[in-house]
């Protein structure tokens, strides 16, 4: 198992390389000059020239590289004009609110979508299927911005039901103590149920925006799974050895289709980390998306891309992880590889 | 996988040739899908709106009024007016010209990039496949709507680099299907033949295997088609790209999302529908083209 994970690991390096290029590539392309950018456009002349000297802006190319790495070494992903704090701080604080919105959505998308996708293979054809497949086209055309301000005009102004979309918390309630940063799992963790309760309200809604989205290529990907699986020769096997319906579809069939649902979250993770943007703006949520589209309106370009850089770097982990999953959901992978 | 025009997706008869044959053609690919007819219809008028925009629309659609600002829907504003009393349904119509040569120039330009390359890539393997493989796989490290925030920030704030940002990461997805049909054919008895009559390895790769894999880029590119709407307007939505006051899909989202707390939800409301609508209508049209192009994938 330790020799797998090496494996894999050392499969992400080209990966990595390319992301850190293209993040350096992306802070010297600004058009105009760089410096003048990061220097703010109050600063006089004689400020701009320091910063240049500061950044390295001055030194050739690789130079420029090699400090560009040494810093991300560091951890040193710049300052950020608009909070006057290292952005990599900026970032760490406002991580765990983005997680638990994404991982919120992302669970609650999974409870529907792979019954749904289920059903809909072992009953082709009938009602459920037809939902499936409107729900993957409808899915995959909603705008999540939009579907979020539907969510906001429905359920906070119209029926009352939702708290107003700003944050994670009521501005009069104060957060748990914190232990994971999760507030959902802090507050229940500190006993303290009625902060759950109106952490959860406030979640409810840009959770559900994102789950909507996620839910189209799950679901559907679980349908075309689960009818491939149940159309071959062990399945008419098992049933013929009078295996019952559920053993044959649960045990039997979704194990192995799993594989490609499980492959699909790799491009569903790159979706939500995106979508997780749009969303953090609808629901004022304070995230890193949230802060990155602040930096991006004060033209403040060192948080944006520390944002970038870090959002890949976390995708390239969550492919690590689905790649590791395979190995435990079939065996057969992890042993070839 | 399908061969593409090899199998005749159409059996039966088939007019001869010229304007008939198109319009049978046509017939019989919306007899068979009407949920595809009806996304056609929809096509047809989104390009009307985005050809003759401000012919259409019943007012200027920069015309503010502020005597008539706020106002819900009436007869006079089918879908009321904004908080500067300019009449929302004009900027709808209006914004389907910028919001569809967005979409339709990406497309255009990652076909051109992305699929040209995949296709040199299949064809001629070796360093080529590799110089591509790498970029597409450096591309795909990053969530796509992340990287082309990042594009768009360190380029510029315009709606050229959005159709660029845009392109761009959608690179992959054509660079890996124009790779895999093309490697399927590299050693095909007609591209074989095509070598040994002196064809120059372009002419064959042009000639020879670019139509072949047509049909398939087609489906490719109207699905495309609605994720590059989408696209554009998040990155408008969030401020990038399009300016104030240009009428836009997204940006008119985000300007009527300050006013559904207060409840002039008509604002935001109008504007996210054509967007949607939009989408709807290129993903309909792309699962229909794919039934026919590609039953096997059908889903």
């Amino acid at each position: 198992m330790l020799r797998l994970v090496a494996d894999r690991l050392i499969t992400t390096v080209p990966a990595l390389v390319g992301v850190i290029v293209v993040c350096f590539l992306l802070t010297r392309v600004l058009p105009g000059d760089t410096a003048a950018y990061f220097a703010g456009p109050t600063a006089t002349p004689q400020a701009i020239e320091q910063i240049r000297r500061e950044l390295g802006l001055d030194r050739p190319l690789p130079e420029q590289f090699a400090r560009y790495v040494a810093d991300l070494a560091r951890g040193d992903l710049g300052q950020s004009l608009t909070t006057g704090q290292p952005v990599a701080a900026d970032l760490r604080a406002r991580l765990p609110a983005s997680a638990e919105l994404t991982l919120f959505g992302l669970v609650l998308s999974l409870i529907v979508a792979i019954p749904l996708g289920i059903t809909a293979a072992v009953r082709q054809g009938s009602m459920v299927d037809h939902a499936c497949r409107i729900v993957a086209t409808t899915g995959v055309s909603l705008p999540v911005f939009f579907t979020g301000l539907l969510l906001v005009t429905v359920f906070y102004f119209l029926l009352g039901w939702a708290p107003a979309p700003l944050g994670r918390l009521d501005t009069f309630a104060s957060p748990p103590p914190e232990l994971t940063g999760f507030y959902l799992v802090d507050s229940l963790a500190a006993g303290d149920l009625e902060t759950f309760r109106a952490a959860l309200a406030q979640i409810a809604l840009p959770g559900i925006t994102l789950a909507i989205f996620a839910l189209a290529p799950i679901a559907r990907i679980t349908r075309a799974a689960m009818l491939a699986v149940l159309a071959s020769d062990f399945i008419r096997t098992a049933r013929a050895a009078g295996l019952s319906g559920r053993t044959v579809v649960i045990t039997y069939a979704f194990r192995n289709a799993m594989l490609p649902v499980v492959t699909t979250l790799g491009m569903v993770f790159s979706f939500l980390l995106g979508a997780n943007v749009l969303v953090e703006k609808v629901f004022a949520w304070p995230g890193v998306g949230s802060y990155a589209v602040e930096a991006l309106i004060a033209s403040d370009f060192a948080p944006v891309q520390g944002f970038v850089l870090a959002m890949a770097i976390l995708y390239i982990a969550l492919n690590l992880l689905i790649d590791l999953t395979y190995g435990v959901i079939d065996p057969r992978t992890a042993s070839a590889a | 996988m399908s061969a593409g025009p090899l199998l005749d997706p159409a059996p039966g008869p088939r007019p001869q040739s010229g304007l008939g044959a198109t319009l049978a053609h046509a017939r019989y690919v919306v007899s068979g899908n009407p949920v595809t007819a009806l996304a056609f219809g929809l096509l047809l008028l989104l390009v009307l709106c985005a050809v003759l925009g401000p012919a259409l629309a019943p007012y200027d659609p920069l015309a503010s009024d502020t005597a008539a600002a706020l106002n819900p829907p009436s007869l006079a504003h089918p879908f009321g007016t904004d908080q500067l009393g300019r009449d929302i349904l004009s900027r709808v119509v209006a914004a389907a010209r910028l919001d569809l040569a967005i979409a339709v120039f990406s497309v255009a330009l990652v076909f051109a990039v992305g699929g040209l390359a995949g296709l040199a890539a299949g064809y001629f393997g070796g360093w080529t496949d590799r110089v591509v493989g790498r970029i597409a796989d450096t591309i795909m490290a990053f969530p796509l709507f992340v990287l082309a925030m990042g594009i768009v920030a360190a380029l510029g704030n315009t709606v050229t680099n959005i159709v660029l940002a845009t392109a761009i990461i959608n690179v992959p997805l054509y660079a890996r299907l124009a790779r895999a049909e093309a490697a399927v054919r590299r050693n095909a008895g007609f591209v074989l033949a095509a070598r040994l009559t002196g064809n120059s390895e372009i002419r064959i790769l042009l000639t020879g295997i670019l139509p072949n894999i047509l049909p398939l880029m087609m489906v490719q590119m109207s699905l495309t088609m609605g994720y590059a709407i989408l696209n554009a307007a998040g990155l408008s939505f969030i401020g990038l790209g399009v300016r104030p006051p240009t009428p836009e899909w997204g940006i008119m989202v985000a300007e009527g999302a300050g006013f559904i707390v207060s409840g002039e939800w008509w604002i935001a409301l109008f504007p996210g529908l054509a967007l949607m609508i939009a989408v709807f209508c290129f993903n309909l049209i792309g699962d229909g083209l794919r039934d026919i192009v590609d039953p096997q994938r059908r889903t």
